[in-house]
């Protein structure tokens, strides 16, 4: 099972190696995170995705939460939220081609950030599916480099933590 | 209180910070990056005890903080001074006892430089801390000084590093101390939630066979007179940890004495019989359970704890609480009825008659257990300290403690050596007590140098060797599992401890013979300076009972050796 927490944080150096070690050091694997500042200068919000089961979810919730510098978690997975991740692509392309690829980035309503005389760098942004699904479509192409910020996410409604 | 701000620095406002923490001793060990602290500390109102290594300056602390409930305070050089620390500062995460390690570190222009007797403790430590600190700016110091006591001693109490940077020490601030800490990730729970303390108590009127498990938790936080009134009132035997040992009066009726692996037969038979385990600030250690999914099969399970992150981690539990043991069980004690509970009583008993703790007596052989039952009748009220291995096990069999704090062992991380450094930090704490330091003869060879810490700032404890020329509990398992061969775990005749404790000026004592017994514990009290009594005993006495590893906990074994 796959988990996604929202972890408020105090804005402070080493908060980032300590949440990263309290999942290592018990053997919990991160599928991806992704940390950057809220409205709030002092506080970073980190979006954690775990996999493991309910017993492992509740350690790493509990864990978590006796870290001084952790404000606040929140299991996303049990409530309606809405997550994105961002994706940039670069893939091959050639005179040739280059007319299908534009066609697939339409349809997946990304964009073209860069072009040049070998390659094509895209942006794509969407749930995770959506950017699984556009990297299937391109890989016949060739994708050279890629990277992605890993999912972020917020509760639906105008509730705030 | 506003106080007037006042120009000083780093090192000043440390030392100015200290005292308004009533820190009253540290243990220490200078080096480079510390000589401006140190200077500071030349003159100041707090004690200092030059440890000899500083791995014994954390062992010495955390003694002192055990011993007396305060926060116990080391301090340690970069580099390999922070380093040696690490061990230390373990076993208190590991046993939750409340301690700040200050540790110098390079001038901040150097970090990361892989500058001479460099080390990344703070990040080192993580693991083994509840929190740590660099400091990055001297006008932190107070804030973070105040905050790191407050982390150290409130909710489930564990050890906190400061890192110090040598430029940091020397920086001037304006000093001000805050008087309330502001840490909005950090809010223990410390009142049980009221729905869960009425469940627990319908299920305790519920139970015709509670059993109360105890542990640590009831000595932090001090909940030893609500730990026996409780009992009393729903009349439930009580068994308590190793760290739990001193909590619940050894000669009470109602007590069982330690669980698991080396535990008393009964306490084990009364938790698999048992229809509601009370735990309370206990944690369900694989050394208690044995085979965890044998472990209570009968029972509902209660459990009271300040930290969350312990409930249903090894054992699902049904009622949790989440609190400070003393509030909790106070409040527990108002829902609660007086209850008879005789045939669960008198089923224990006959237990208790049928299995008692035992040992066979050998006309040319001192027994260890013997020993311990002599320490006893000479002082029955001392401070007992404990090594690791079987003679820390014996101790917690034969020694019959009457009051919270005086039994001291390395619990959770099992540390060779701790013994001897945590008994001067606790003999410090209340010189007031008799301080016996329980000793193997291999775990004193740790930190033996220890001695001349003792010596110097006249700190009179007694180390009674149990003498067995083995590291004797890995020699118990290899005789046990791997058909008695002792691969690397005799050590007999290296050292003549008499001689050496003389070396250091200490009064050195060797006992061969059970009428010698006495009079070398008399005399060693007596002389009121750091004693060495080698108590030569039978080199394959085996710890019993035994649950082997993996064993389910009733499945418990006699071992006594015969002659
Ligand atoms: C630092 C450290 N190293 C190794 C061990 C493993 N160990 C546990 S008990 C023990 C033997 C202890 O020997 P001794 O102090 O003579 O005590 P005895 O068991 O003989 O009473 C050893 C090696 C440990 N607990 N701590
Ligand atoms: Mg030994």
């Amino acid at each position: 099972m796959r988990h996604t927490l929202a972890v408020l944080v105090e804005n402070k150096f080493g908060v980032l190696s300590r949440v990263a070690g309290l999942f290592s050091r018990r053997g919990y694997n991160i599928d991806s995170l992704a940390v950057g500042i809220t409205e709030n200068p002092n506080i970073s919000r980190m979006t954690i995705v775990v996999r493991g089961d309910e017993h492992v979810l509740e350690q790493v919730i509990k864990q978590l939460n006796k870290l001084i510098d952790v404000i606040r978690v929140m299991d996303l997975g049990a409530e309606e939220s809405v997550d994105r991740e961002l994706a940039l692509i670069k893939v091959n392309a050639d005179k040739d081609n280059r007319a299908e690829i534009i066609q697939i980035v339409d349809i997946f309503r990304a964009r073209i950030i860069d072009v040049a005389a070998h390659s094509l760098t895209i942006e794509v942004t969407g749930d995770e599916g959506k950017i699984e699904a556009i990297e299937n479509l391109l890989k016949p192409f060739g994708i050279m480099e890629m990277a992605r910020t890993g999912k972020i996410a917020l509760k639906r409604g105008s509730k705030s933590p | 209180m506003s106080e007037k701000k006042e120009r000083m620095t780093g090192a000043r406002a440390i030392i100015e910070s200290l005292y308004r923490e009533g820190v009253e001793v540290i243990f220490g060990y200078p080096g480079g990056v510390l000589l401006p602290l140190y200077d500071e500390l030349y003159d100041a109102d707090i004690r200092h005890i030059l440890v000899r290594h500083e791995q014994a300056a954390a062992h010495a602390a955390e003694g002192y903080a055990r011993a007396t409930g305060k926060v116990g305070v080391c301090l340690a050089t970069s580099g390999p001074g922070a380093t040696n620390l690490v061990t230390g500062i373990a076993n208190a995460y590991m046993d939750s006892i409340p301690m700040v390690a200050f540790t110098g570190q390079v001038p901040r222009s150097l970090l990361g430089n892989d500058a001479f007797q460099e080390a990344d403790i703070t990040g080192i430590t993580m693991p083994i801390t509840k929190h740590n600190y660099l400091v990055q700016n001297a006008n932190d110091l107070p804030r973070i000084i105040k905050e790191a006591f407050h982390i150290a001693s409130t909710g489930r109490p564990g050890p906190v590093l400061i890192d110090l940077p040598k430029d940091v020490t020397t920086d001037e601030i304006d000093f001000y101390y805050p008087d309330k800490v502001d840490l909005r990730g950090y809010k223990p729970t410390f009142k049980g939630n009221l729905q869960q303390v009425k469940k627990a108590a319908s299920a305790i009127a519920k139970s015709s066979r509670p059993l109360i498990y105890a542990g640590g938790g009831i000595i932090s936080s001090g909940a030893h007179e609500e730990l026996l009134k409780f009992a009393e009132i729903i009349q439930a035997p009580v068994t308590t940890t190793l760290t739990g040992i001193s909590s619940f009066p050894s000669g009470h009726p109602l007590y069982l004495g330690m669980p698991g692996m080396h535990g008393t037969k009964y306490a084990n038979y009364a938790i698999q019989e048992s229809d509601l385990l009370i735990a309370v600030g206990a944690r369900f250690d694989d050394r208690v359970t044995g085979k965890v999914q044998s472990f209570a099969p009968n029972a509902k399970i209660i459990h009271i704890d300040i930290d969350p992150a312990e409930i249903s981690k090894n054992v699902t539990v049904d009622i949790p609480i989440v609190g400070d043991a003393k509030n909790v069980l106070a409040s527990l004690i108002k829902h609660v009825k007086k209850t008879e509970r005789k045939e669960w009583i008198d089923k224990i008993q006959e237990w208790r008659d049928a299995y008692p703790l035992h040992y066979i007596k050998e006309k040319n052989n001192l027994k260890p257990q013997f020993i311990l039952e002599q320490i006893n009748e000479v002082c029955d009220d001392a401070i007992i300290v404990t090594e690791v291995g079987q003679h820390q096990m014996w101790t917690a069999q034969y020694y019959k403690f009457k009051e919270p704090r005086t039994f001291i062992s390395s619990g959770g991380l099992g540390t060779m050596g701790y013994g001897f450094p945590a008994a001067i930090g606790a003999k410090i704490g209340r010189p007031d007590k008799v301080v016996f330091n329980i000793a193997g003869d291999g775990s004193f060879q740790m930190n033996l140098q220890e001695l001349a810490t003792a010596m110097q700032d006249d700190i009179p404890v007694i180390v009674a060797i149990m003498n067995n020329g083995y590291l004797g509990m890995v020699r118990q398992w290899q005789e046990l599992f791997f058909d008695k061969r002792y691969s690397f775990t005799c050590i007999k005749g290296s050292v003549d401890f008499v001689k050496l404790a003389e070396a250091y000026g200490a009064l050195g004592i060797r006992v061969t013979k059970e009428d010698e017994v006495k009079p070398a514990i008399e005399k060693a009290i007596k002389s009121n300076k750091p004693a060495v009594i080698d108590f030569i005993v039978e080199c394959e006495e085996n710890v019993s009972p035994m649950v082997p590893a993996g064993a389910a906990i009733n499945e418990i074994l006699d071992l006594e050796r015969k002659e």
